[in-house]
């Protein structure tokens, strides 16, 4: 009964006690605050009358055919945002929806917001993402290292999409040495992520098979939807091989992506990544070439000059040189005793003509000239002396100056 | 004495590896000169081998019929049939 409780009267109002504006307002947004359904309300509507306060708050109208609901859009959330809504632009919305007492108006307090058609699936993708990302799925030290020269790889796209053909032909070109295992799947339409997963699966149980390409051609985000599916992501991140996304062009990224190990911006690319280049393989085995013919070159020069040091040591230790020292020594000696033998031979050759001479000087026969004979035993030849050496009847030669004559002793 | 292995069963990856392995320790050196001619005449087969394997490859193709069936070749065979396929 009393107005400053600020209590409506259990038994109503009366023009007795009537209820204040602030009461009945009160009562009005307590209403809309314990409503459930008002604290997390999508609304999709056209923007009008669209005005930012100085402080930075943004109201508008968001409207339909026949309705209309004035909306709030507080400065820190709009700061969020890279573009503002718009006059005229169709919006879809999220926040709760509560009275502004001052103005006795209900209002919808807006928490994020997306244009209209791609904006709800933007939503569901952030969210998604968001959840996922909490859960771990996509953390770095999750992500496995590519293998470097993969024997097969499995591919999970259509067999009949352009995305195929480039896979194939960008495979063929860098390293035609693997194999490739396609698993056909549908790629779009809500069949598609059931496919997908079943795919992958079915790659894992091949055990040729080192890395997996998920990949689609470019698409709108409707299109590429199923590779935002949960179970996508999930079936990736489980997978027994790294896997690497291909999905649609540079610009999209989907859930699988960020679950993969790897993210092409496009199927071709994925392709690149899987598999090393050939061309650069066989610059690679060329100069490992090069360095082998270029070790063993520099091997055999040590080699070798490892052996001529040997060989000069050799021949400083040879026995050589003493053999060149002897046989110059044999040879001086050589000289000096054919020049001592010849000096020898002249002495006596010298000696010999002085005693040749005095010979001639002390000549016996010159004697005879002056009258004496030598005589001689015939048969002795010995010079008689004595003349107890003859008898009579010996024979006797005797010598003369001039000759030699014979005698018989008497 | 390093015995010379066969490179022809290897695989492109393995034969690959071993070059980088061989090239390596021709490098480290503390060979005798045999090992190191016997290590120089691997490395060049390896070498030959890899170059071969590539020359030589085609990209093959085979398809998954239906979820985890049996492996089917296809006809793919390169750049030509997989446009054919278009």
């Amino acid at each position: 009964m009393n107005p400053n409780t600020e209590q409506l009267s259990l038994f109503g109002p009366s023009p007795q006690n009537p209820y204040t504006i602030s009461q009945i307002t009160r009562h009005i947004k307590e209403l809309f605050d314990t409503d459930f359904q008002l604290q997390d309300v999508w609304l999709e509507g056209e923007v009008s009358n669209f005005s930012r306060s100085a402080a930075g708050h943004a109201y508008f109208t968001l409207k339909d055919a026949a309705a209309s609901i004035h909306c709030v859009l507080w400065r820190s959330i709009a700061a969020r945002q890279p573009n503002l809504p718009r006059d005229g632009d169709t919006i879809i919305a999220h926040g709760h929806i509560t009275v502004y007492e001052a103005q006795g108006r209900y209002q919808f307090y807006v928490d994020s917001w997306q244009q209209a058609g791609v904006g709800l699936l933007y939503l569901e993708f952030e969210a998604l993402k968001a959840r996922l990302a909490e859960e771990g799925l996509f953390a770095p030290e999750r992500k496995r290292p590519l293998p470097p020269f993969p024997r097969c790889v499995g591919v999970v796209t259509s067999p009949t999409g352009a995305a195929l053909r480039d896979i194939l032909h960008v495979l063929g070109r860098r390293f035609p040495l693997t194999r490739v295992l396609l698993a056909p799947t549908l790629v779009q339409g809500a069949e598609a992520p059931p496919q997908i997963v079943a795919a992958l699966r079915a790659l894992q149980s091949q055990p040729e098979v080192d890395v997996i390409i998920v990949a689609r051609g470019g698409g709108s985000l409707e299109e590429l939807w199923a590779f935002n599916d949960e179970r996508v992501a999930r079936a990736i991140a489980a997978s027994r091989v790294p896997v690497i996304s291909g999905v649609g062009h540079e610009t999209d990224f989907t859930i699988a992506d960020f679950a993969a190990d790897v993210r092409a911006p496009t199927p071709s690319a994925a392709a690149e990544i899987a598999v090393p280049d050939q061309a650069e393989l066989r610059d690679a085995l060329q100069m490992r070439n090069r360095r082998l013919v270029q070790l063993i070159q520099s091997e055999i020069a040590r080699e070798r000059r490892a052996l001529e040091a040997q060989t000069q040591s050799l021949r400083r230790l040879s026995p050589r040189s003493r053999i060149d020292a002897l046989r110059q020594r044999v040879d001086e000696l050589t000289r000096a005793s054919a020049t001592y033998v010849a000096h020898r031979l002249t002495l006596c050759r010298e000696r010999l003509r002085a005693r040749t001479l005095q010979l001639q000087g002390m000549n016996s026969y010159a004697i005879l000239a002056r009258g004496y004979a030598i005589v001689r035993q015939r048969e002795s030849g010995l010079v008689v002396r004595s003349v107890a050496q003859v008898q009579t009847g010996a024979q006797l030669d005797v010598r003369v100056s001039d000759g030699e004559f014979p005698a018989v002793v008497e | 004495m390093e015995q010379i292995p066969t490179t022809e069963n290897l695989s492109f990856e393995e034969a690959f590896r071993e070059l980088e392995e061989t090239v390596r320790r021709l490098e480290t050196g503390d060979l005798t000169l045999e090992e190191s001619i016997v290590l120089f005449e691997k490395g060049q087969a390896l070498a030959r081998h890899c170059s071969a394997a590539l020359d030589q490859a085609e990209l093959r193709v085979s398809q998954l019929s239906g979820t985890g069936g049996e492996n089917r070749q296809v006809v793919f065979g390169g750049d030509e049939s997989a446009e054919r396929e278009e």
